[in-house]
């Protein structure tokens, strides 16, 4: 098992070696094929591509200097706000949602032409109604991880197991109860089995809507440099970004461990 | 044949009747809008008396479950009264407790809170509670497994769970829907003996709802028989004049064989009529 891990991490690290190797070696070294063109060229253009020594040398000095800290910690912040705000709207409303049919049914049409809506759109309206700060991008957010959270959570709330209810009432909960000890816990492990993708999409929201208007966060660095065609600053952006999202993740994953110790593991993280 | 074909009038008859069933007739709503409604049970009299264990047994399909389910007050029957000690049942039984045939443990918590559960929600004291669920658990034989969830555990210790867990309120009914359904031959006897011996402390009323003939004569004192659905009756009754306390040997016993063999040959018309009849409608 031990050795199957570790084989697996050195193709992992295989992998980047490969890549960033020939990124390195098509950004810096020139060839001269006269079939190609007629004078020397690079096969990936630094101009186009940058290249990896770069892009780490800007990421280092960005953190060294401490410039990308402000930036990324506007980012988190919008991340945390849109997640928390929309996870909580998505299990209240799904909550209410799947405990009256009627409403359900009276809002489903609207709910599902919201759903359908590419967000990407409501950019510029949340940008005119909240301004440039941080609350246009946590709208943007908000609206992405309320619908995921919210069909979990009805759909949760709504299959709870006929069976587990019946027992439930026969073992003398009163509707109160029956909230707290089966609903209730019966919503909440479907909002967290929603969790990365909810986390996920609060974070495409705030960058998304950095990126389109505003003055500070992870997605208003990758646009300065695209403006002024700074790839080396884009690509710095995107290995700031993967970085933060793996770390996010891991945190979400200790938590999800955490608290859904009752679940059963999937079969693949068995053994 | 809608007359019982046998019923000896035993000392226990003249005692308290726990559960009463009269005349009950439940029937579900059709599946088309010109459907005439479903009749699953209809002109059931039943009587359990108090401290007495009934097996009823019948085919797929007979409506067994829809009558445990009347007298537990989970549905309304159309027809007919269940009365619970002499008083007619209004809203939810309190009495009963109910050990169902699919999972019904909640995921979410250990063994010892799944079975601390009942008293929580009646109010008693937390570490009261955890210490009457620790003491039943041990009872089932779990005592090590306490801190588990249900997903850790054995189909047969999920089962042992469920008991405690509806044991331990004290009802004073207690009914079963194929409680043993889903576990192994052996664990089911197994399981079975468990019942006998946990019920031999305070013999509440049992019903038992099974498919299993040799399972129902192995446990009850009286072994009630459904006809084939729809609109089901009970076809038969048959005392089970074994001894107790019982063990597992007791299907060896010749007097088991003499009681299954009788039962039996009026047993299998109904289920053959009850499995055609599923296969039509599937």
């Amino acid at each position: 098992m031990m050795r199957n891990r570790m084989a697996l991490v050195a193709l992992q690290i295989l992998v980047a070696v490969v890549l960033i190797g020939i990124w390195h070696f098509g950004s810096t070294i020139k060839l001269d094929w006269p079939a190609i063109s007629p004078k020397p060229f690079y096969p990936l253009d630094p101009f186009f591509f940058s290249t990896p020594l770069a892009v780490f040398q800007r990421t280092f000095n960005d953190f060294y200097t401490g410039v990308i800290w402000y930036h990324l910690g506007i980012t988190l912040l919008e991340t945390m706000l849109a997640f928390v705000i929309g996870a909580a709207g998505g299990v209240l409303i799904g909550f209410w949602f799947a405990r009256k049919a009627l409403l359900a049914a009276v809002f489903d049409p609207y709910v599902k032409m919201a759903n359908a809506l590419p967000r990407v759109v409501l950019a510029p309206i949340f940008a005119l109604w909240l301004g440039l700060g941080i609350w246009s991008k946590v709208a943007l957010g908000v609206t992405l991880v309320f619908f995921i959270v919210f069909f979990n959570v009805y759909q949760g709330v709504k299959e709870v197991s006929p069976t587990l209810l019946a027992n439930a009432r026969m073992l003398g909960m009163n509707e109160r109860q029956l909230m707290r000890n089966v609903f209730w816990p019966s919503a909440l492990s479907w909002m967290f089995s929603s969790l990365h993708t909810a986390v996920g999409f609060a974070l495409v929201g705030a960058v998304v809507g950095e990126y389109l208007g505003s003055a500070a966060g992870l997605g208003y660095r990758i646009h300065q440099a695209e403006g002024v065609f700074d790839v080396t600053g884009v690509f710095s952006g995107m290995l700031v970004l993967a970085i933060f999202v793996i770390i996010i993740d891991t945190v979400v994953s200790a938590i999800e461990n955490r608290l859904m110790v009752w679940r059963p593991a999937p079969a693949s993280a068995q053994g | 044949m809608s007359r019982p074909l046998s019923v000896v009038q035993g000392g226990r008859e003249t005692a308290t009747r726990a559960v009463s069933l009269a005349g009950v007739r439940i029937a579900f709503p059709g599946t088309g809008r010109a459907d005439a409604p479903f009749v699953a049970v209809d002109g059931v009299d039943l009587d359990v008396a108090d401290g007495e264990f009934v097996a009823i047994v019948g085919p797929t399909g007979c409506g067994k479950s829809t009558l445990l389910n009347a007298t537990a007050g989970l549905l309304v029957p159309a027809a007919g009264s269940v009365s619970i000690f002499g008083a007619p049942l209004a809203g939810l039984n309190r009495q009963a407790g109910y050990l169902f045939q699919a999972e019904a443990l909640f995921p979410w918590k250990t063994a010892l809170d799944n079975v601390a559960i009942g008293l929580d929600v009646a109010g008693t004291p937390h570490e009261e509670a955890r210490a009457r669920a620790r003491e039943w658990l041990s009872r089932v034989g779990l005592a090590a497994f306490a801190d588990r969830y249900p997903h850790m555990l054995s189909g047969g210790q999920r089962k042992r769970v469920g008991l405690a867990q509806v044991l331990i309120r004290d009802p004073k009914i207690l009914l079963m829907d194929e409680p043993f359904g889903p576990l192994d031959a052996q664990t089911r006897q197994i399981m079975g003996a468990l019942l006998l011996d946990l019920w031999s402390h305070d013999r509440k009323a049992v019903m038992f709802v099974t498919h299993d003939l040799e399972e129902a004569i192995a446990l009850a004192d009286r072994v009630v028989i459904m006809g084939a659905g729809p609109a089901s009756r009970i076809i038969g009754e048959w005392r089970v004049p074994i001894a107790r306390p019982r063990d597992m040997d007791v299907r060896l016993d010749a007097a088991f064989h003499q009681l299954h063999r009788e039962i039996w040959s009026a047993l299998k018309d109904e289920v053959v009529k009850g499995y055609q009849q599923s296969e039509s409608v599937g």
